[in-house]
């Protein structure tokens, strides 16, 4: 039976890049440390026990999800829910960077992040395999789903999540500080980030859990920053900027019920519309439906992915 | 403005946007850096060239506050051509801050080398000073125990504007990113001397030496075209008509692209499966 209240904690780290062991190291004691101040769930970044800038490191620091490493993490689970954030290696080879939940000292779900950067000071194009799908799950805090960084910003994941039924979305970050402007007390991606979270949190009612790491990898910064925001846009609980922190937030589920009667967006949501009117669009972008993935009525049932075996064809594309 | 002989293209004006600068946001994000990526490093000191320009001032002043000014050792290293000035603004800055100092005359040993080459002109002499400078702070670094930190900003990088491993040489460097214009206002915000703020940027090369005069620019005037044309990627024709002369536009581009192999690795011959920097790729962070 699944809990409607419950306290979250986010952990905003700053791994060692490529230090497995010093970073589970952190996150036991940071885990620890939220236990301590009442969480149910800590949330900690993306990957957050690898690094981020790993580039030809990926495949050195990769876990298969039986991996002694992961039953670590696992164990850490066994008073309440955590989110790792790690590059998981499958049995045939592939590497995401994955978010993984934890419940009870078992993994309940994995996400792959689908929206993999390669543009500016970004490559996880050039390293890492690509997710190919975004589910819901229920967890004993209620139904939850999983985005990581990029997939946030596009609005298209936030919506599947919601109409998946999720009430939380955990979101583990490693978004880096750029861009400065005056009159403003943080850098330029922190304030945007800031944005979207309050507006998808309210545009699609729900509990939006914002865990971004800090530190610096040669070079780059990241902002810290953790939030937690509720169903009405309202920041609930808020990490420092530029530096190590732990936060806490407490969710009520009930307040995402409120804010779905009082604005019934997500009731209202034309699903036929939306597949009809994309369907067509792509149409108008080349890709007929037999050389696409398919609809819905294609993809697998089961919470955890299954591999794809055969690649989804698509038009040659000049390299 | 040595260059303006052509007026802007015909057709509306085009505003210029202001170069942000919000120094309270760089003194934090900067000292943070420091601290950060010279703790990585196993250590928690620095050894910077203090020149008594601005540039080493800010980056010397940062390092003080992100470490303490005990773990900072500031090594003056004037040439006997040096003005006494620049000495007297170095000196201004240890003291404020409380630093450790040190004083290494290079006349010399750049006399000696140049008794045996009396035709090198003043270009070969000032980079062979700028080299001799980076030796002393890196043989410094070794018995200091801490890192080289970096004094050169993102004008004179992206310009080519100093001496491949002379004053570009470093471990980490807090200003390579921001331009002349946003050092300025950092310096005021961490309380730089005026003096050293207001005073002509010069490398000190020879007497009366000045940046401005040599390059034949303001960085004011070069730092709002290239804020313009490369961190926001203006189009020639959008900077023609933010009235930018086209021949400005054009040599500040040639100087950019003439001093890429500055900002790179020596060029390495491919020839195995994995070339450094190539397909062999880590974070110079590996393991940190």
């Amino acid at each position: 039976m699944a809990t409607t209240q419950f306290t979250v904690a986010v952990a905003q780290i700053n791994p060692r890049l490529g230090d497995l062991e010093a970073n589970l190291v952190l996150y036991e004691e940071r885990a620890k440390a939220a236990r301590g101040l009442g969480a149910d769930l800590v949330v900690f970044p993306e990957l957050s026990l690898t690094g981020y800038f790993l580039k030809d490191m990926v495949s050195t620091v990769a876990l298969q999800l039986d991996a002694p490493e992961v039953k670590r993490l696992a164990e850490l689970s066994r008073k309440g829910g955590l989110i790792a954030g790690l590059v998981e290696e499958t049995s045939d080879y592939r590497f995401y960077n994955s978010a993984v939940y934890f419940e009870d000292g078992k993994i309940v779900h994995v996400h792959r992040k689908a929206y993999l950067p390669t543009y500016g000071l970004f490559d996880e194009g050039r390293y890492l395999a690509r997710g190919d799908r975004i589910r819901s799950f229920d967890s004993r805090f209620g139904r939850c789903a999983m985005l990581i960084c990029e997939d946030m910003w596009h609005p298209s994941t936030l919506c599947i999540a919601a109409l998946d039924g999720a009430l939380v979305v955990f979101c583990p970050s490693a978004s880096p500080l750029r861009g400065i402007s005056d009159q403003h007390e943080q850098d330029d991606n922190a304030r945007y980030w800031e944005l979207i979270n309050a507006t998808y949190a309210q545009t699609f009612a729900l509990f939006l859990v914002y865990a971004n790491r800090v530190g610096f990898e040669d070079g780059i910064g990241f902002w810290g920053g953790s939030e937690i925001i509720d169903p009405t846009g309202v920041r609930l609980s808020k990490g420092r900027y530029y530096e190590e922190d732990l936060i806490v937030g407490e969710i009520n589920l009930k307040s995402a019920r409120r804010q779905r009667v009082i604005s019934p967006l997500l009731r209202d949501e034309n699903i036929d519309l939306t597949i009809n009117e994309l369907a067509r669009i792509r149409g108008r972008m080349g890709v007929t439906s037999s050389e696409s993935a398919g609809p819905l009525a294609v993809a697998p049932s089961e919470e955890r992915p299954a591999l794809r075996t055969r690649r989804v064809s698509r038009p040659a594309r000049k390299r | 403005m040595a260059v303006s002989e052509k007026p802007a293209a015909e057709g509306p004006r085009l505003v210029r946007p202001a170069i942000p600068t919000n120094p309270p946001l760089l003194r934090c994000i900067l000292t943070k850096f420091i601290g950060n990526e010279v703790r990585k490093a196993g250590t928690d000191r620095v050894v910077v060239g203090l020149s008594g320009g601005v540039d080493s001032s800010v980056s010397a002043m940062l390092a003080a506050e992100a470490l303490g000014a005990a773990n900072v050792l500031a090594i003056k290293m004037p040439y006997r051509t040096s003005s006494e000035e620049s000495l007297l603004h170095a000196d201004q800055v240890i003291a404020c801050t409380g630093m450790a100092s040190l004083q290494v005359d290079i006349t010399p040993q750049i006399d000696v080398y140049f008794e045996r080459f009396p035709d090198a002109d003043a270009l070969r002499r000032g980079n062979k000073m700028a080299r001799e400078r980076m030796t002393i702070l890196y043989d410094h670094s070794a018995r200091w125990k801490g890192l080289v930190l970096g004094t050169s900003n993102k004008t004179e990088l992206l310009l080519g504007y100093g001496t491949l491993y002379g004053d570009m040489a470093s471990a980490v460097n807090p200003l390579g990113d921001l331009y002349k214009t946003q050092v300025w206002a950092l310096a005021q915000e961490i309380g730089v001397p005026e003096d050293i703020i207001r005073k002509q940027p010069s490398a000190d090369l020879w007497a009366g030496q000045t940046d401005e005069a040599e390059l034949g620019f303001g960085y004011h005037e070069v730092d709002q075209l290239l804020y313009m044309m490369v961190d926001l990627r203006y189009s020639r024709g959008e900077l023609y008509a933010a009235g930018f002369a086209e021949s400005f536009v054009r040599r500040v581009s040639d100087m950019v692209q003439h001093s890429q192999f500055k900002r790179r690795l020596p060029v390495i011959a491919k020839v195995s499966n994995r070339t450094i920097d190539r397909d062999f790729r880590y974070a110079r962070d590996w393991g940190r």
